[in-house]
C-alpha cells in the first residue's frame, strides 16, 4: 500500500524548545495509524504538524518536510485552507458549534462554496450517514448541536469533518473524554471509516491502539522510537523503551 | 490541488472584512484623538491665570472660573463623604451579610436600574426631591449626585470583596471573633483597592455631570467656603462649559474648560489603571 | 461562596428577635469554661452589637432598592396628572407641542419620534464601527494594540457629553451645514452623528469582552475546516458571542435615548415632527431640559410626563438588557 504522507526529517521547535527530534514517518493510505506514547511525548504536537494547526501558535518553528501525495506542505504556494480541507480533523474534547446540527455539517462545504440547498442536504445526508449518527438525529437537524449527549457530538464533529469530502482524517484523542459505550461506538465507526479515509489518531489507551490500528508509531520525548505494523509493534517490539511502554512499565 | 490559490470569492470575502475592520478601528482612534488634541489645543491658549483665579464680572467685563472650580472640588467632596459609606457599607451587607438570595438579586437588580437611569431623570427627581426642600444649592446637587454613584461604589467594593480569601474570614472566626469585629479588621482593609478604584470612576462622573446638576445645584458663580458653597447655589465645571457655550457663546472660556476637563479625564483613567495593576501587582 | 455565618435570614423585625435569641444560646454554650457571670453578661452585650450593625449594614443595602422605589414613585406621582389632564392620546400622538401658547398645546408625538429616529440613527451609524472594531481588537489586534484602544476607548466613556456638545457644535454643526449646503446644520443629523460617537464605548467594551469569552475550540474546530481565520471570526465566534454583542447594541440604546445635553447643543432644539435629517428637533431628554427652568403649571406637569415616558421607555431596555445577559449566562 503507498502512502499517502511522507515526513522527512522534520523536527519542531516552541521557542527554544525541541519538541520534535528528525522524524521521518510514511504514512500508509486507507489505513489506521495510532500514534501511542506518554503525555509530552509529542505525539499531539505532530498531529497538528500535519495540517498547519501548528502554524498558530506564535513561536513555533519547523524544519525537514511534509508531503502530502508528493506536495510539500509547507512550500509557500500551498493554502493552508485546501491542506485542511484535505486533511480533516477531530479533536479530543468535541466541539460542536453552538448553532442547529445541520448548519454544523453544513459549515465546511459552505466554507469551501457551496451554496446550493439541494446539494447542502445531500452532502449533510451522507456525511451524518457515514459518521453513523443520522437515524440519530435526522428528525432535528435543525435543533442546537450543544442539547445531544457527549458522544453524539464527537460523532457530529465527524461528519463535520467528513462532509468536506478529505482523504486523511487527523483524531486527537477523539475517546478521551467519552464513556466506555459512546467509546466503542466511535471505535467501530472508524474501523469503517477506514476504508474511504486514511486515519491518523492519537491514543493514550493501547487497548484502543490494539483494537482500531493497522500500523502504530511509538514516540518518546519527541522522539518516533518506533514504527511498523500493529501486530508486530506490540508482539515484537524492536526496541527495549517500546517493550517498557507497552508492557506498562512507565507513562 | 493543493497550490491552488484561495477562490476569488473568499478572497474578497476576506479583504473587505479586514479593510471594513481596519477602518472602524482606525476611525475609533482617530476620533478619540481628534477629541483630544482639538478640545486641549483650543483650549490651552484661553487658559490664563485670570481665568483660573478670578470670578465673573459684568462690570470688568471679565469672566473667571475660580467659583466653578471651587464648586467642583466641594460637590466632589461632599458627594464621596456620603456616598461612600452608604456604597461600601451596602457592598458589605450584600457580600458578608445577606444570607438570602433573593435580597442580593433585587438589590444588586435596584443597582443596575440605577446606573441605567439618565442623568436628567436624575436631575428631575433631585430637584423634586431635594432642591424643592432645602433650595437650588450645591448640596442637593451632591445629594443627587450621590443616588448616581452609588452603583459603581457598591460594584467596585462588591468585587474587591469577593477578592479577599475566604480563608482569613474563617480563620478569623477561627480565633472566636464576631462578625462585626471580623468584617472590620478582615474584611474592610480588603476592599480598599475597590473603593479607591469606585471614588476615582465617581470623580470622573461627577467631573462629567451637567444634567443632573442643572436643576439641583443652578449656575451661579460666586466664590464661598465649602460650607456656605454648598448651601448656596453653583455651577460645577461642566456646567459652566454648558452655560459659557450655549447661552453665552462665550466658547473661548468653553474650550478652556473642556480642555481642563480632558486633561482631567485622560489623568482619571490613568489612576483607575494603575490603581487596579497597583493592588494586583500586591495580591499575587 | 456569598455566605460566611450560619445563621439564619435575616427579614423582619420577628425573624430579627429569634435569630438574636438562638445565637445567644450558641455562644453560652462555646463559652461556658469561662466564668459564667462575666461572659453571660459580656456575650449577650456583643450579640445586642451585633445584630445593630447587622441591622445598620441591612439598611445600607437596601438603600439602592429605596432609591429605584423613590425616582419611580415620584415619577409616577409627578407625571400621571398632566396625562390624565392632557389625555393619554392627545398627549402621546399629539402632534404639537406649544407649551407657551396662548392656547397651549402638550402633543409629546414629536419628542418620541424624535428620540426614536435618533436613538435608530446611532445605533444604525455605532453599531457597524463598534462592532467592527471589537472584532478587530478581540481577535486580530496585537496585545499591545488591543491594550492602547481599550484605554482610548475608555476616554471617549469617561469625556463629559458637554465636551462632547461643544465640539459638535463648533466642528460638527459648521461641517454639517457646508457639506449638505443646508442654512442650519443644527438638528437631527448632527444629534445623530453625535450619539453614534458617545454610544460607541459602551458597545466596544461589551462586545470585546463577550468576544473575548468565546472558547478556543469552536475557532480551532473551525480552521481545521479549512476556514481562514477572518471566515472563522465572522461565521463562528461573531455567532457564538451573539447574546453578548446584542447586549451591548442594547446598552448603546439606553445611552443613546437617556443622553441630554450633548443632543441639547447640537440638534436645534425646536419641537419639530422628525421630518428630514436636517430638521431642528427635541428629544425626550431635551424637552425637559430645555423648559424646566422656566415652567410653571400645567406646563412644568407636562414636563414630568415627558420624564415619565422616558423613563418607561429605559425600563424597557433594561429589560430586554437582562434578557440578554440571563441569555448568555445561562448557556
Amino acid at each position: 500500500m503507498g502512502s499517502i504522507i511522507s515526513v522527512k526529517d522534520m523536527c519542531l521547535w516552541y521557542g527554544d524548545y525541541q519538541a520534535l527530534k528528525d522524524l521521518n514517518i510514511e504514512i500508509p493510505e486507507k489505513s489506521i495509524t495510532a500514534l501511542i506514547g506518554p503525555s509530552g511525548c509529542g505525539k499531539s504536537t505532530f498531529l497538528k504538524t500535519l495540517n498547519r494547526m501548528n502554524d498558530l501558535i506564535p513561536g513555533v518553528k519547523i524544519t525537514g518536510n511534509i508531503y502530502y501525495e508528493g506536495t510539500d506542505i509547507f512550500s509557500n504556494d500551498v493554502d493552508v485552507s485546501h491542506l485542511r480541507k484535505e486533511i480533516g480533523m477531530v479533536f479530543q474534547h468535541p466541539n460542536p458549534f453552538p448553532m442547529s446540527i445541520y448548519n454544523n455539517v453544513a459549515y465546511g462545504p459552505r466554507t469551501h462554496g457551496i451554496t446550493r440547498k439541494v446539494q447542502l442536504d445531500e452532502i449533510v445526508e451522507q456525511a451524518l450517514r457515514d459518521a453513523a449518527i443520522w437515524d440519530e438525529v435526522k428528525d432535528r437537524l435543525k435543533k442546537n448541536a450543544l442539547g445531544i449527549s457527549g458522544g453524539q457530538q464527537q460523532r457530529l464533529c465527524i461528519a463535520r469533518a467528513l462532509a468536506i469530502q478529505p482523504k486523511v482524517l487527523l483524531m486527537d484523542e477523539p475517546t478521551s473524554a467519552l464513556d466506555p459505550i459512546s467509546t466503542s461506538r466511535i471505535e467501530d465507526l472508524i474501523m469503517e471509516l477506514k476504508k474511504k479515509y486514511t486515519i491518523v489518531i492519537v491514543t493514550h489507551n493501547m487497548q484502543q491502539a490494539v483494537r482500531v490500528s493497522d500500523y502504530t508509531a511509538f514516540f518518546l520525548l519527541g522522539e518516533l522510537v518506533e514504527f511498523g505494523k500493529t501486530d508486530d509493534i506490540f508482539s515484537q517490539p524492536k526496541d527495549k523503551r517500546t517493550e517498557d511502554y507497552i508492557t506498562g512499565r512507565f507513562g | 490541488m493543493l497550490n491552488q490559490p484561495l477562490s476569488k470569492k473568499r478572497k474578497r470575502y476576506e479583504l473587505l472584512l479586514k479593510a471594513l475592520m481596519l477602518l472602524a478601528t482606525g476611525l475609533t482612534a482617530a476620533l478619540v484623538l481628534f477629541l483630544l488634541l482639538y478640545t486641549i489645543l483650543k483650549g490651552i491658549p484661553n487658559i490664563t491665570w485670570e481665568l483660573l483665579s478670578t470670578s465673573p464680572s459684568y462690570l470688568e467685563e471679565r469672566i473667571g472660573i475660580l467659583p466653578d472650580i471651587l464648586n467642583t472640588i466641594y460637590i466632589v467632596i461632599a458627594t464621596l463623604i456620603i456616598v461612600l459609606p452608604l456604597g461600601v457599607g451596602a457592598a458589605i451587607y450584600l457580600t458578608e451579610y445577606a444570607a438570602n438570595k433573593k435580597i442580593v438579586s433585587i438589590i444588586e437588580y435596584a443597582a443596575e436600574i440605577l446606573s441605567g437611569i439618565p442623568s436628567i431623570i436624575y436631575g428631575l427627581v433631585g430637584m423634586l426631591l431635594f432642591s424643592n426642600s432645602m433650595g437650588t444649592c450645591l448640596m442637593a446637587g451632591a445629594l443627587t449626585l450621590v443616588i448616581m454613584n452609588l452603583p459603581t461604589i457598591m460594584r467596585t467594593t462588591q468585587e474587591s470583596l469577593k477578592t479577599v480569601p475566604q480563608s482569613y474570614r474563617e480563620g478569623a472566626f477561627g480565633l472566636g471573633a464576631g462578625k462585626w469585629r471580623v468584617v472590620r479588621t478582615v474584611v474592610l482593609p480588603g476592599c480598599l483597592d475597590g473603593v479607591i478604584t469606585g471614588c476615582i470612576l465617581s470623580i470622573g462622573r461627577i467631573l462629567g455631570e451637567s444634567a443632573a446638576l442643572l436643576f439641583t445645584a443652578g449656575f451661579a458663580h460666586a466664590v464661598n467656603g465649602i460650607i456656605e458653597g454648598l448651601a448656596a447655589p453653583g455651577a460645577t465645571l461642566s456646567v459652566a462649559l454648558y452655560v459659557y457655550a450655549k447661552e453665552q457663546g462665550e466658547f473661548g472660556v468653553a474650550f478652556a474648560i473642556a480642555a481642563i476637563l480632558m486633561v482631567l479625564t485622560v489623568a482619571i483613567n490613568f489612576a483607575t489603571t494603575f490603581v487596579q495593576k497597583f493592588f494586583a501587582a500586591r495580591r499575587s | 461562596m456569598r455566605r460566611i455565618c450560619s445563621r439564619p435570614s435575616i427579614f423582619c423585625f420577628g425573624d430579627f428577635i429569634m435569630a438574636k435569641k438562638k445565637k445567644t444560646s450558641t455562644e453560652q454554650v462555646i463559652h461556658s469554661t469561662e466564668p459564667q457571670g462575666i461572659n453571660l453578661d459580656h456575650s449577650k452585650k456583643k450579640q445586642i452589637l451585633e445584630n445593630i450593625v447587622h441591622g445598620i449594614f441591612l439598611l445600607l443595602g437596601l438603600i439602592a432598592v429605596g432609591c429605584v422605589l423613590l425616582i419611580t414613585v415620584y415619577l409616577f406621582i409627578s407625571g400621571v396628572p398632566a396625562i390624565h389632564k392632557i389625555g393619554i392620546v392627545d398627549f402621546l400622538f399629539g402632534r404639537e407641542w406649544a407649551s407657551t401658547a396662548a392656547d397651549p398645546k402638550y402633543g409629546i408625538l414629536p419628542f418620541i419620534l424624535t428620540s426614536i429616529y435618533g436613538t435608530a440613527g446611532a445605533v444604525i451609524l455605532g453599531v457597524p464601527i463598534g462592532f467592527m472594531t471589537s472584532v478587530y481588537l478581540s481577535k486580530i489586534a496585537s496585545p499591545r494594540v488591543k491594550s492602547v484602544m481599550q484605554s482610548a476607548v475608555s476616554l471617549l466613556a469617561g469625556i463629559p457629553s458637554v465636551v462632547y456638545g461643544l465640539v459638535g457644535m463648533l466642528v460638527l454643526v459648521p461641517g454639517i451645514r457646508k457639506v449638505f449646503n443646508v442654512p442650519d446644520g443644527a438638528g437631527l443629523l448632527a444629534a445623530i452623528i453625535v450619539l453614534a460617537i458617545m454610544i460607541l464605548p459602551s458597545i466596544i467594551k461589551m462586545s470585546v469582552t463577550a468576544l473575548d469569552a468565546v472558547p478556543k475550540e469552536y475557532e480551532d474546530a473551525s480552521l481545521a475546516l479549512g476556514a481562514t481565520p477572518i471566515e472563522t471570526y465572522f461565521r463562528v465566534s461573531v455567532p457564538a458571542a451573539k447574546s453578548g454583542i446584542a447586549a451591548a447594541v442594547v446598552l448603546g440604546v439606553g445611552r443613546a435615548i437617556g443622553e441630554a445635553m450633548a443632543v441639547m447643543m447640537v440638534a436645534g432644539n425646536v419641537p419639530n415632527m422628525p421630518d428630514s435629517l436636517f430638521q431642528s428637533v427635541r428629544f425626550l431628554t431635551t424637552a425637559v431640559a430645555s423648559e424646566m427652568a422656566y415652567s410653571s403649571g400645567l406646563q412644568r406637569q407636562a414636563l414630568f410626563s415627558v420624564a415619565l415616558v422616558l423613563f418607561m421607555f429605559i425600563m424597557l431596555i433594561n429589560a430586554t438588557l437582562n434578557f440578554f445577559l440571563k441569555r448568555d449566562g445561562n448557556k
